[in-house]
């Protein structure tokens, strides 16, 4: 299919990571991290996502390797055609 | 719950995401085989993490990590030996057949390998075990939503009655699904199924993580909860000695054969995820990739539910509600005062200060307010609140968010995972089948969109009938055990078995479904009374659990198929062996491998993946 899924898989990574990290720069010192045993999980956590996410789009962004992908290797002809 | 505008913030991104990806996929759905089967064309590691994630319903999410608080490790074996090495067969020795026969689903491939009427009772019990799943899936998140008050200030604030909360759960989780999968189909349920997959990776390794940090790690757990629950061998020699309440013999051949082979080698929500692979090497690949993530699930969904048991318990929790966590122990005064002060704000009638453990509450009966109590007069825990509980207690808000919709993910791609299974079987194994046999592609392209939109009505019915009868959920546990499991001896007598017939495959089948029936009928388990669980027909055996029950039912209606489909094909006429190449082991011409290098090669793979599979049983044996 035309759309590589790394595109809006990154991207979705992207914009959650950075909005968590952003809300962990404005929270930092915050009470709410007692919880996580006072550990800016937001910002820790939302800044890998971050990272991930871009790897992800770039590595979708990156032109397609020429068909490699229909596999040499096991095909053979089918039993059957799949209509009646 | 207070959810804060930064959670509900992550979950509207989300949802942008999911209904994006459909949008942008409607273009490429311009033939059935691409709405149905994906145009045939994704790369094995997007189907492989799509067929973990159409399997990892919520339920799984949810009820692995009551499980892992009930059973302890053990639960592991759902895993180890309840998914791997049926994931391994499937791919190394059943997708050749799959994918080769160009078969467009698992109904229809019994049509090729033996006759009309083995496809049409496969297709009927599937097509309504797969709307009830996906109902469960609905019934199941809108509770959820529902009983953690996720969203009750929202309501509030608009004026809505929070009796609302339910239907409108129902209702949104309903159009969000139908509306991607109307869209673009199978693909696009696929491409969702890979986001869920990250999300709940990314919304559950931090919890695990800090929880651990929080016990003292695996050897805190050891500490604190003893050998039963930290090694999921010991005690295997008899039901008595183990959490399981099985032994060895009934949990290898029925849950590790017979159950998990009947799920992975023939149940077409999975199956149609590796079928969309882009060639057979591929295809093979697909239940292999899939299986290392899902080895190392139980640390994800399972660990929690340790976790949860071994946390000090802190203070009482309201079921689902909870007030402010902190660390240090308050005095039993404060406890109460803050927990009435809490139930007063809230609304709730009464707290309960009974005795959980650690995080995990007793049930409370929601009318009387009373605790639930068992046989013997001790509090029942509500396991189920494992998880839920987990993330309110170590995610402060932001991750929270995040955390709950990776849950809320789990739930919608069990539910699509259902859907596009359904609205497959039905157009083409029911409609094309038997009701217009010739029509144009875009006929049927057009039907797969009235069947998603018509499967998505069925399942919220499904929905509002397990509203009802609350016994639906077990039903549904105990009828894949009698539907699956001899569905697989059919299986296996067919790909392995030239001189196998249509006549014995589908008495083969027929019988072994109620001979399932009927054992279930003549059983019961420990401690329970004449019901859905059964002894309908009278109780000639006591099972030592419930799980016991279900493993020996699938073992019998696997062994009653095989054996009726054995003795009716010796009395019926095969057909010729020419018809059956590509569909029978012995008459195919092995997959060539020999042109790509070995590691490669799918039987590498395999082997390592047992290999690990092996090494995690030993380790936490």
């Amino acid at each position: 299919m035309g759309l590589d899924i790394r595109i809006p898989l990154g991207l979705m990574f992207l914009v959650t990571g950075g909005l968590m990290a952003l809300y962990g720069l404005f929270t930092r010192g915050s009470a709410i991290y007692e919880k996580s045993l006072d550990m800016n999980i937001n910002l820790i956590w939302g800044g890998l996502m971050l990272i991930f996410g871009l790897v992800m789009y770039i590595l979708g962004r990156r032109p397609r390797r020429l068909v490699a992908s229909r596999a040499q290797g096991t095909d053979r002809s089918p039993g059957g055609d799949g209509t009646h | 719950m207070q959810l804060t505008f930064i959670d509900w913030l992550i979950m509207l991104v989300y949802f942008v995401f999911v209904l994006g990806i459909g949008f942008a996929l409607k273009r490429y759905m311009r033939t059935s085989n691409d709405f149905f089967l994906a145009g045939r064309s994704i790369p094995a590691w997007i189907c492989g993490l799509a067929f973990i994630s159409a399997n990892l319903g919520a339920q799984e999410v949810i009820g692995m990590g009551a499980s892992g608080a009930k059973y302890g490790i053990a639960t592991s074996h759902f895993y180890w030996i309840g998914a791997i090495p049926a994931m391994v067969f499937v791919g190394i020795f059943m997708m050749p057949f799959y994918y080769g026969s160009k078969a467009r689903s698992v109904p229809e491939f019994l049509r090729l390998r033996f006759d009309e009427k083995t496809r049409g009772l496969n297709a009927i019990l599937f097509a309504i075990m797969t709307v009830f799943s996906s109902g469960i899936s609905m019934y199941a998140m809108a509770l959820l939503i529902q009983n953690l008050h996720m969203l009750d200030s929202l309501f509030l604030a608009a004026g809505i009655p929070l009796s609302w909360i339910f239907h409108v759960s129902i209702a949104i989780s309903a159009v969000i699904v139908l509306a991607y999968i109307f869209l673009g189909g199978l693909t696009s349920a696929i491409y969702n199924e890979v986001l869920q997959f990250f999300l709940i990776v990314a919304g559950f390794l931090p919890l695990v993580w800090i929880g651990l940090k929080n016990v003292g790690g695996w050897n805190g757990i050891k500490h604190t909860l003893g050998p039963a629950y930290t090694h999921s061998w010991r005690g295997m020699e008899h039901a008595s000695t183990n959490p399981l309440g099985v032994e060895w013999f009934s949990l290898v051949m029925g849950l590790g054969f017979v159950l998990s082979f009947g799920y992975w080698c023939t149940d077409f929500l999975v199956i149609q995820r590796a079928m969309a692979a882009d060639s057979e090497e591929s295809a093979r690949k697909v239940p292999l990739i899939a299986a290392i993530p899902k080895m190392f699930f139980p640390f994800l969904v399972i660990l929690p539910g340790l976790i949860a048991i071994s946390v000090p318990a802190v203070q009482d929790h309201l079921s689902g509600a909870t007030s402010s966590v902190s660390r240090a122990a308050p005095s039993s005064s404060d406890t109460h005062a803050a927990i009435a002060q809490t139930a007063e704000n809230k609304g709730d009638v009464r707290a309960v200060a009974a005795e959980g453990r650690g995080l995990i509450p007793v049930k409370v009966n929601a009318i009387t307010g009373k605790p639930v109590v068992d046989q013997d007069g001790k509090p029942v825990l509500n396991y189920d609140l494992a998880i839920p509980n987990m993330l309110l207690r170590y995610f402060p808000t932001g991750i929270l968010g995040l955390g709950l919709t990776a849950l809320l993910a789990s739930f919608m791609s069990g539910m699509a995972g259902n859907v596009t299974a359904f609205n497959t079987v039905w157009t083409y194994d029911i409609y094309q089948s038997y009701i217009r046999k010739h029509e144009s592609d875009a006929h049927y392209l057009w039907m797969g969109r009235v069947a998603t939109v018509g499967g998505i009505l069925l399942s919220i019915g499904a929905a509002y009938t397990v509203t009802n009868f609350n016994n639906i959920m077990d039903a549904l546990q105990m009828v894949f055990a009698f539907v699956n499991a001899p569905l697989f001896a059919t299986f296996l007598a067919g790909m392995f078995w030239k001189r196998a017939t249509g006549h014995a495959a589908f008495s083969g089948l027929l019988a072994g479904v109620l001979a399932g029936l009927g054992h279930i009928g003549l059983t019961l388990p420990v401690g329970e009374g004449v019901s859905v669980k059964g002894g309908w027909l009278g109780v000639v055996h006591r099972y030592p659990s419930e799980m016991a029950q279900n493993f020996w039912t699938a073992i019998w209606a696997f062994l009653v198929c095989l054996i009726v489909t054995l003795v009716v094909s010796m009395l019926t006429k095969p057909r010729e062996e020419r018809e059956l190449v590509g569909l029978v082991y012995s008459l195919t011409p092995k997959p060539e491998e020999h042109n790509l290098p070995w590691w490669k090669r799918p039987v590498t793979l395999a082997a390592l993946v047992l290999a690990m599979a092996v090494a995690l049983n030993i380790i936490f044996a």
